[in-house]
């Protein structure tokens, strides 16, 4: 990351940790510790599959929350309260500053799922007592939330450069939804009799971020191992998706007049 | 080659309104406008006049409709151009959760300055507006004045040769006025090209070597505050007071304004002597007789008054 982007990253992160939104971490705690404490007495030798389950779903919910409800303001609120128009007339260039945007949440999203993670393995150890060779598979599991929440950022920016939070909100969710579904879609749209609606399944699920491929959470909770094929597919797909998001969304941006 | 600093050539903004946004509005028309290097320049105009628009096409947060503009001989869409000007928004908004210090090193950072010498910049620029002692403030708990403060150091953190500040005087008290008005003079002293946009016109009569008035989005006239505002004709102001008993003569009573015992009168320079005649026949107690000349807010307030008279540019551009 060049200078320019990387100045605006670290604020936006300095605003997101000004506006406690690592408190999050509070309730992944308390909920981790509850979780590992029911569990350790109710054992019925599923406990490390309940708390890597759990771990991985609250880590993915809590970050798909904080790129959504984040990110749909990243822009907008810069433009609303107006503080962009000292920033910009500084030798900076629009894109830069979406980079930048883009750049400070994730820093933001690796951080606190970087810390969840460390809850997950704290309260892992404290049921079982040991880490096995398979829990690799858990790290994978994170990096592909991460890739996840990568997507999702570069999508809710995108529509915060032209749309209301609230709007931006309804598609990005609408998007993710959509893309967490993208094969049963295409599923049924072939076992349908009208053209026009298989033509339809096909371009979502071709056009639409695909969700359904970063979910490895079961496999990591049963100890499977994920293919390396898989990771080099996903690592590349979400850095050319996030890539033409983030081209569209300074095409936008840099020929709107702020208000 | 121009001496000038800043160069605008026909510059028009329309902004699309309505439901389909398929009619225009336009806030800025065809302005054609030179400022020279180092000179303090005050743009005037009411509420809507097209100031605030000038100022963002210049600074590139809103994009022409037609026409160009240069600072320093460069294009407002080449980026460089931001390193050597410094803009100050009208009604500033910060980061509220960074401190004065944390804000102003956020911009210095754009500008690649080591952490030393960001350090020593904000520090000295945080004592020339006043705000030292509240350099490590949140920017939520600042009052109105005290942004207006951070937002002109920000504009001027890494000395640029062309100052941009919107309505810089607008909603300080009679102190924090004059203590902008201090650092502007400061700036134009250190041989800065200040361009400033106000609605206050007794600081741009202070402040400015030359001013544009825009009404509508058009220029009106463009000169030194003092050439502009003697091309109306003078007039004379008699203050004087009556003996008991005595009153003003029928042909005066009319255009006296009395205050308390003493009485204001307005007359032509050439009916003085007969106005100070017919005073002396009602034995009136002569206070003061001075010229008036009308104001830059006379001639202002003619311009909005009367926004579709046709001023002949000859007679307002003044070089």
């Amino acid at each position: 990351m060049s200078a320019m982007p990387a100045v605006v990253a670290i604020n936006t992160f300095r605003e997101a940790v000004r506006d406690r939104v690592l408190y999050n971490l509070i309730f992944f705690s308390l909920m981790m510790i509850g979780a590992a404490i029911l569990v350790g007495q109710v054992s019925l030798g599923i406990d490390r599959i309940v708390i890597i389950n759990l771990g991985l779903s609250a880590i993915s919910i809590f970050g798909i929350i904080m790129a959504i409800f984040i990110g749909v303001g990243l822009v907008y609120k810069e433009m609303e309260k107006r503080t962009l128009y000292s920033l910009l007339a500084k030798p900076v260039r629009r894109w830069q500053f979406l980079i930048g945007k883009f750049g400070g949440l994730l820093l933001t999203l690796i951080v606190n799922t970087s810390l969840m993670t460390l809850g997950l393995a704290v309260a892992l150890f404290y049921v079982s007592r040991h880490f096995e060779s398979s829990d690799t598979t858990i790290l994978v599991a994170i990096y592909f939330i991460l890739l996840e929440l990568g997507l999702i950022t570069a999508l809710a920016l995108f529509f915060s450069c032209f749309s209301s939070p609230m709007l931006s909100t309804l598609y990005t969710l609408g998007i993710y939804v959509a893309g967490v579904f993208a094969p049963d879609i295409k599923g049924i749209s072939e076992f349908t009799k009208s053209p026009e609606l298989a033509a339809m399944g096909k371009f979502v699920y071709y056009v639409l971020p695909n969700f359904h491929n970063f979910n490895v959470i079961a496999a990591a909770a049963h100890g499977e191992a994920v293919r390396a094929a898989l990771i080099l597919q996903n690592t590349l797909y979400a850095i050319v998706y996030v890539a033409v998001i983030l081209v569209a969304a300074a095409a936008v941006f840099s020929g709107r007049d702020l208000k | 080659m121009t001496n000038a600093a800043i160069e605008i050539e026909g510059l028009t903004k329309d902004y699309p309104v309505g439901f389909w946004r398929n009619r225009k509005r336009r806030s800025l028309d065809n302005l054609t406008l030179e400022v020279e290097q180092g000179e303090t320049f005050g743009f005037l105009g009411p509420n809507g006049a097209g100031k605030t628009t000038t100022l963002k096409l210049l600074m590139g947060l809103i994009f022409p409709t037609s026409g160009t503009a240069r600072v320093n001989g460069r294009s407002i869409d080449d980026v460089r151009m931001h390193r050597e000007i410094g803009y100050m928004p009208e009604q500033p908004y910060f980061y509220d959760y960074l401190t004065a210090r944390e804000l102003l090193d956020y911009f210095a950072r754009f500008f690649g300055y080591s952490a030393a010498e960001r350090h020593q910049r904000i520090t000295r620029f945080l004592e020339l507006v006043g705000l030292s002692s509240a350099a490590n403030v949140q920017l939520r708990k600042f009052s109105k004045g005290m942004l207006q403060r951070v937002g002109i150091a920000q504009a001027i953190l890494h000395d640029p040769h062309v100052v941009f500040l919107d309505e810089p005087m607008s909603g300080l008290d009679p102190l924090g006025r004059r203590e902008v008005r201090d650092i502007i003079l400061n700036l134009k002293r250190e041989g800065r090209t200040i361009f400033f946009s106000t609605h206050i016109l007794t600081d741009a009569e202070v402040l400015c070597d030359r001013v544009a008035v825009l009404v509508g989005g058009k220029l009106q006239g463009v000169g030194a505050p003092g050439e502009i505002v003697s091309m109306d004709a003078l007039g004379m102001e008699i203050l004087l007071e009556l003996r008991e008993g005595r009153a003003l003569p029928q042909t005066l009573a009319g255009r006296a304004k009395q205050t308390g015992s003493r009485y204001h009168l307005e007359v032509p320079e050439a009916e003085l002597y007969a106005a100070l005649e017919e005073l002396r026949s009602c034995e009136a107690r002569i206070l003061s007789v001075t010229p008036t000349r009308p104001s830059l807010e006379d001639y202002f307030l003619k311009l909005v008054r009367h926004e579709n008279t046709v001023m002949h540019p000859a007679e307002v551009i003044l070089k």
